[in-house]
């Protein structure tokens, strides 16, 4: 309750900072619609040689897309910032007065510095998603729809976890920014369904970057192809990671020399 | 300053740039690795195309697809140029002022600095290359003429690159921000410039209007030199365009500067 009370506080905090800027509301939603664009016409030039992808029609791949752009949004928005933010004040020190304060120090360097506009992105994917599931034929059920919310959930949780992981190598190696460059363009490759590549890279994108499986299972799970035993192998992997970016974290903290170090 | 003088400037800053990437291997790696990404998508997408069109989509063949993406991987490598980013950094910073106390034009070391940093790229691209190579087997039989067009036609993709990122980067002695115009630019190149696809798959009017831009001169022309069978017409041609449009940059370049330095005023410090 405590915690729901602080993520709240925290973000009518960045709300209030952030409606002075109004103009980036503009700035944000053009390069948004400039990025989907590129995604759609890329869409459009595939779709202008063949009627389907390995099995994906054009709608298909349309939630694909969008789901996508949700969950980059998220990471762009929430995820990324608060993670760049705590690398810095590792490596400077300055991680101490998170350290000093009464509340659980995971979840206060996980919600304190939002890119508000940023969120944008998650609206533009949203439309992006709702135009190719209207497309579908058969309509998704009401049970495809619940099962796609609780993958798209899994998705976050499985990115944030491990985009944590990566973070909390911070306190070993100091320098650790170019990881998110890295993993920035890795992340590409999930606008594709990961069916699309070679077995390696799939193998990859699976289980060393699970970029690939994070966005394709919800698609999938929306499309019907993927069932109830596909969302528990997600559930398994999000629970799995969290777990083991916990345990990151605290052996970090054990290693964590402060401001004087 | 005479010329030997700027060879030398040009000399000297490209052995720091290498010094200087040098230090950072692990870091440009990564970099590098995350630039992969890219073309690997592109490639595995218009593969798959081709797979389910029955081998082939406009020509291209699984193997010559693998020919143009992996050399697109040196084609990108050797085209990373001073951004507008790094130029909206300068000017709101006022790193600009020190610059212009310089007495050469700053574009030369600008110019001059990247070009040092490709010797260090293109060694760290070589077990890149073959890795790729090795996993999905170009086609790739170039003529000895063809590699050195190919030479000569990626020192002009870098010139026009470095040159137009410049002169947009220059909007910010009037505006100090820069990325919209720069997001701009970038999906013009992505479209008009054979980065995201060969440029005989896209639609007729898209190759007409590119035909009159300077983004294809940047990537898929020395692409298709290597890869493509352009004869010795299409590839003098091709080399004299790339000229044009250095010479039209850097001449607009050097007309809008005047203008700047008159507009600039050191913001920042």
């Amino acid at each position: 309750m405590r915690a729901l009370r602080l993520i709240a506080l925290h973000l009518r905090v960045v709300a209030m900072y952030e409606m002075q800027y109004r103009m980036n509301f503009f700035l944000q939603l053009f390069q948004s619609a400039l990025a989907t664009g590129t995604g759609l016409v890329v869409l459009a030039l595939v779709y202008a040689q063949v009627d389907e992808l390995r099995g994906w029609s054009r709608p298909e791949l349309l939630v694909v897309l969008g789901v996508f752009t949700i969950i980059g949004g998220v990471l762009e928005s929430v995820v990324k910032p608060n993670l760049v933010r705590f690398m810095e004040e590792v490596a400077d020190g300055r991680l101490d007065f998170v350290l000093a304060k009464p509340v659980d120090a995971q979840l206060l360097i996980s919600i304190r510095a939002v890119r508000f506009w940023q969120a944008v992105d998650v609206l533009v994917g949203a439309v992006v998603l709702g135009v190719g599931a209207s497309r579908l034929t058969p309509r998704p059920g009401a049970l495809a729809v619940l099962g796609f919310a609780a993958g798209l959930l899994f998705a976050v949780v499985i990115l944030y976890s491990f985009l944590l992981i990566l973070a909390t190598s911070a306190f070993w190696f100091v320098r650790v920014d170019s990881f998110v460059e890295t993993f920035d363009g890795v992340f590409q490759a999930g606008r594709w369904p990961i069916g699309i590549y070679p077995g390696w890279l799939r193998t990859g994108l699976t289980v060393v970057v699970p970029v690939g499986f994070a966005v394709t299972v919800p698609a999938e799970l929306l499309t019907d192809r993927s069932g109830w035993v596909t969302l528990a192998a997600e559930a398994a992997l999000a629970a799995a990671l969290a777990g083991l970016a916990r345990l990151c974290w605290r052996l970090g903290l054990r290693r964590y020399g402060g401001a004087s170090a | 300053m005479s010329m030997p003088a700027l060879l030398d400037l040009y000399r000297v800053q490209a052995r720091m740039a290498v010094q200087q990437q040098l230090q950072y291997r692990m870091r440009n790696a990564m970099v590098l690795v995350g630039f992969l990404t890219e073309p690997v998508v592109y490639l595995a997408v218009w593969t798959a195309v081709a797979k389910e069109n029955g081998g082939s989509v406009g020509g291209w063949t699984s193997g010559t697809l693998a020919a143009y993406f992996i050399v697109w991987t040196l084609v990108r490598s050797m085209n990373v140029v001073f951004t507008p980013y790094g130029f909206e950094w300068r000017i709101r910073t006022g790193q600009m002022s020190a610059s212009l106390l310089r007495p050469r034009h700053p574009v030369h070391y600008d110019l001059a600095y990247f070009a040092g940093s490709k010797v260090v790229w293109f060694v760290m691209w070589l077990p890149i290359a073959a890795a790729l190579a090795l996993l999905f087997r170009p086609t790739l039989r170039p003529e000895a003429v063809e590699v050195l067009v190919f030479v000569v036609a990626i020192v002009g993709a870098y010139l026009i690159r470095s040159l137009l990122q410049w002169l947009i980067g220059m909007v910010t002695f009037w505006t100090t921000r820069v990325g919209a115009l720069f997001e701009i630019y970038m999906v013009a190149e992505l479209m008009l410039s054979g980065r995201l696809v060969p440029m005989s798959l896209m639609p007729s009017w898209v190759r007409d209007v590119a035909g009159w831009l300077p983004f294809k001169w940047t990537f898929g022309f020395p692409i298709e030199v290597l890869v493509g069978d352009l004869g010795t017409r299409a590839l003098l041609l091709g080399l004299a365009t790339q000229a044009a449009w250095i010479a039209a940059t850097a001449g607009l370049l050097a007309l809008a500067w005047r203008g700047a330095v008159r507009r600039y005023s050191a913001v920042g410090n």
